[in-house]
Parts: structure tokens; sequence; C-alpha cells
């Protein structure tokens, strides 16, 4: 297996896209990656997206991209892991590499959901859960969500205020950043007085979705010149994925042994803890999957650095914020910067490439060295955990 | 949705039926071929009593398309005395609040309806409060 490295990144803004298509915020990120790696070979294209064919009646988003963006002829397809499918794009790109089957590999994560009635989009997004046993009983995926949380609370003895500090951190984060949907900060009393929409889930628990897309270049580390080897021909550290892997869980909530542990986000993140031959105290940033304030916690306890039921521990500590022990979110998260479902997963890992290249700006983690992404398709039935590494 | 979506479930609808592992005895709801609990093959049928405690609740506000007359309702996990849980919304709640270990029995309620587009009503399970239940 051939090491991968990320040399181009590109993103568009999470907003409400009213006057772009999917294919044409698809193109945005991926020219944006093209340019920022100076590169413009391309053997394979991987686009992470959910909801496509429910809300914008079109499939065949592998094709549509590559004719949009001048490449009819590479091969290309859609992957879909629910909320998941920009990691698992990710992924799939990563080992088309790794495994010597392609030279160059774009990643593009992209969602467009402002089209659609918001009726249709929770429509759209329960199918990420059980049609038959859990969307038909007329749930939506927050429901979902709250269905965990409300027995976490009742489990672990915290308290919704707990929780707040998760919300805070990735709206104050998102301030500094350009892409992000919410660039504002939120107080504790601002939390504390949202509208409730799936008790115990408020309006400040919950992202805000939108639409967006987010792209990576991969090539074999091997292939940059060794005079260069740690940098690239601008001077930036190369950023090799170290560490990749994907686990599943019941699609069901109900289905699981346990439903406050996110199985699949333990067993990822082992398996991607052992790739890379770290443990979560070499983890100098993690980018987690804040869908819902309670992800944040499940994700921290599952992947090693809170005890099981102590997540909000780590917030109430201020163990997250930026010079904390484990900083999350730092350019907003789900929360702030926005989900567009298929497309976060691949905002994660830029991210996570800005932090290490040292272009995370006012939010930037000193020193960086080493960071982690996580992405969650449903209510966790499939999680993808990257780790990264600079030089 | 489909009709025939719904018809062929209708035993587990109508009547909660999942199954029972023949090997190690696991009762299973949803039915689903592969026992969760020991990996083997499980077809026997099994009628689950109906009776459970509530393991999780929430509130829906912002429904999906289709279950927007119900607004808002109460969604539960609901645990089965039989073991598994199951997700179902709850009914004929009247003021009582709803909490975790609350005694819950099935009934068969309406959950959906089509509108125009094809005129069909989807019955299912619910559960409502099973005031004479005793709390385990």
């Amino acid at each position: 297996m051939r090491e991968v490295a990320i040399v181009g990144i590109g993103q568009t803004p999470v907003d409400e896209h009213w006057d772009k298509t999917l294919r044409l915020l698809a193109g945005e990120a991926i020219f944006a990656a093209l340019n920022d790696a100076g590169r413009d070979q391309v053997d394979g294209l991987f686009v992470g997206n959910m909801m496509s064919g429910e809300l914008s009646r079109q499939e065949s988003l592998g094709a549509l991209i590559a004719d949009w963006i001048g490449l009819p002829g590479i091969e290309a397809m859609k992957i879909e892991a629910a909320c998941g499918s920009g990691a698992a794009a990710a992924r799939a790109g990563m080992m088309a590499v790794a495994s010597g089957e392609m030279d160059s590999v774009l990643v593009v994560g992209v969602e467009k959901m402002t089209d659609s009635l918001p009726s249709e989009t929770t429509s759209g997004l329960a199918t990420a859960a059980d049609a038959d046993y859990e969307a038909a009983q007329g749930l939506s995926f927050v429901a979902i969500n709250a269905l965990a949380m409300q027995r976490y609370l009742y489990v672990s003895g915290w308290k919704h205020t707990d929780f707040a500090p998760f919300s805070i951190n990735s709206h104050a984060n998102a301030v500094h950043n350009p892409y992000a949907r919410l660039q504002e900060a939120i107080t504790e009393e601002e939390y504390h007085k949202a509208r409730m929409i799936a008790a115990p889930i408020n309006l400040l628990d919950a992202s805000p979705t939108g639409d967006g897309a987010a792209a990576l270049l991969l090539v074999p580390r091997e292939y940059l010149r060794p005079t260069t080897r740690g940098y690239d021909g601008r001077g930036r550290p190369v950023i090799t994925i170290a560490g990749s892997a994907s686990a599943t869980d019941t699609i069901a909530l109900h289905d699981r042994r346990d439903p406050t542990w996110l199985r699949a986000a333990e067993l990822s993140a082992q398996r991607a803890y052992a790739q890379a031959g770290v443990g979560p105290q070499e983890i100098d940033l993690f980018e987690l999957h804040d869908a819902f304030s309670i992800m944040s916690a499940l994700s921290l306890e599952a992947c090693g650095f809170a005890e099981r039921g102590q997540g909000p521990r780590l917030g109430l500590e201020g163990q997250i914020t930026l010079s904390g022990r484990i900083p999350i979110c730092t350019r907003g998260g789900l929360k702030a910067r926005g989900h567009p479902v298929g497309a976060t997963g691949v905002y994660q890992m830029v991210e996570v490439v800005q932090q290490l290249r040292g272009e995370a700006g006012a939010t930037q983690v000193e020193g960086a060295r080493v960071g982690m992404a996580q992405n969650i398709g449903g209510s966790g039935a499939t999680i993808v955990t990257h780790i990264l590494t600079a030089l | 949705m489909e009709i025939s979506r719904h018809w062929r479930l209708k035993k587990q609808r109508y009547s909660l039926i999942g199954e029972v592992c023949p090997h190690c005895d696991a009762k299973i709801f949803p039915p689903r071929d592969v026992c969760p609990e020991c990996g083997q093959e499980a077809r026997s049928e099994f009628a689950f009593s109906g009776r459970g405690q509530v393991y999780s609740h929430t509130t829906i506000y912002d429904a999906p398309a289709g279950y927007e007359n119900n607004l808002p309702y109460t969604v539960a996990l609901i645990k089965l005395d039989e073991g598994p849980i199951v997700t179902a919304q709850l009914t004929d709640l009247g003021a009582q609040p709803v909490e975790i270990g609350m005694p819950v029995e099935m009934v068969t309620r309406r959950i959906r309806e089509d509108g125009d587009e094809r005129g069909m009503l989807v019955y299912g399970y619910k559960f409502r409060p099973a005031w004479n239940a005793p709390i385990k």
C-alpha cells in the first residue's frame, strides 16, 4: 500500500446558494482544490453526496460532475453513506491511490439542500434511518438524536445545560471562518433560551443545513519530488493520510446494544489509531461530527478522549477550546460552519489540512501536527475516521 | 410510499410478530434472519405481548412529509418485556407527562395518510400508557 498525500483543498461557503446548481458548487470546490495543488492531472473522481436523487432528482453524480469540470472519460462515481458520505468518498479515493489503481484522485463532497421545502428536506434526512421501522413511525432525524440524548441524560445524570460549551465553542470558532454558515458567537444565555425542537434538543444543539461543496486532491506521497519531501512546491508541509478507517453499526438506534454508545466510532477510531501508530493523547485537534451536541459527547467518549458518560466534562472544563487539551470543531464544526450533509466529511478534512498547514488564521491550533476528522452517517450507522499528519 | 411495502409488514405493524432464535432463545423484533445475539439463523415466528416500558422519548414539532397532521406528537423507544427495543409513537397520553420507565402497551392506530397522493391510510402500532401494569 502506498502512502497517500492530500495536495490540494477547496471549499465553497456553506450557505443558501439559490443562484448555484449542484454541479456548479461541486465544480467551484474542485477547481479551488486543483488550483491549490497546482496540478491538473486527474485519474478518478469520487463524489460524496447523500440526497441528490431525493432533493434534486439527479443521480449519476460521478458522470455529471466529471462532465461539468471538463474531464469526461475519467472514472467517476458517487459514494453514499448518509451524512457520512463525504468521508466515505474520501476513503474510497484514498484506497484507489493507496492500492496503486489510480495516481491522482479528486474527492468532492457536495449537497444541495435549500431548493426543497423543509418537510421534504426532513423526509430526505430521515432516509438515513431505518425506513420501515424508524422513519415509517414518523420519526425525524432530529427526533432520533433526541431519543439518544434523552436516554443519555437519564443514564449519565448530566443536565441539558451541561452541553452548552459544545455549541458555544463551535460558534466562537466559526466567527473566524469565512466559509462558515453562521459566523456569529452565541452566549450561554442564548443557548438556554433557544426554542425547543425535539426535547431535550433545542435549536442551538442542532446544526444548520445548507448548500456547499468541499474537495481534496490525493496523490501518492512517493510521487512528490524527493528534494521537496516533507514540503510541497509552495513550501507548505505535505499532509499525509496516516489513518483511514470506516465501521458500521445497526442502522436503527433501537437495535443497538447501547443506544448511547457509538460502537462504529470506537471501531473506526481504534483502526485509524493503529494505522497511524498514535492514540488519543497524540491528537492535536479533532474535527468531530457535532450534528447535535449529544454527538460531540458520544464521539469524544467512543474515541477515547473521555470516559464513558463523561463527554460533557471536557466542554465544561474548557478542554475543547483552541487552547485546551483537545480542540474540537476548530473551524466551526457542523454546528456553525454548517452541515451540507454529504459534503460535511470533506469539509472536516479540508479544515484539518488547514490546521496542519498553519492556514487556520485566528483559529490556528499552535504546533498542530496530528489532526483527526470523524464523520457520522445516520445515528451512528456508518462512521469514518481519518487521521492526518504533517511532516 | 408503495402499498406493497406496507402490506408485507402487516404482521409486524398489526401484531408485533417478530422471531425467536431456536439456538439461544433470544426474542427478536423487528424480525431479522440472523440472530443478533448468537449470529445463527433465526426464522421462527414469535408474537410479542405488546407490553413494555418507555426507554426514551421526545416530542416532534417539525414533521417529515406525510406526518404533519399529527403535530405535535410524542415518539419513544419502547423496551418490550421480552427484551428488544422498538421505535413508535405514543398515544392516548392525556395530561400524563411521559417518563422513562413508564409502562406502556401496544395499540393499533393510524400512522400516516398520503393525502391526495394515493389516498392510502397506513395503520400500525403505537403505544399507550398501561395504567394497570405493575411497575418493574
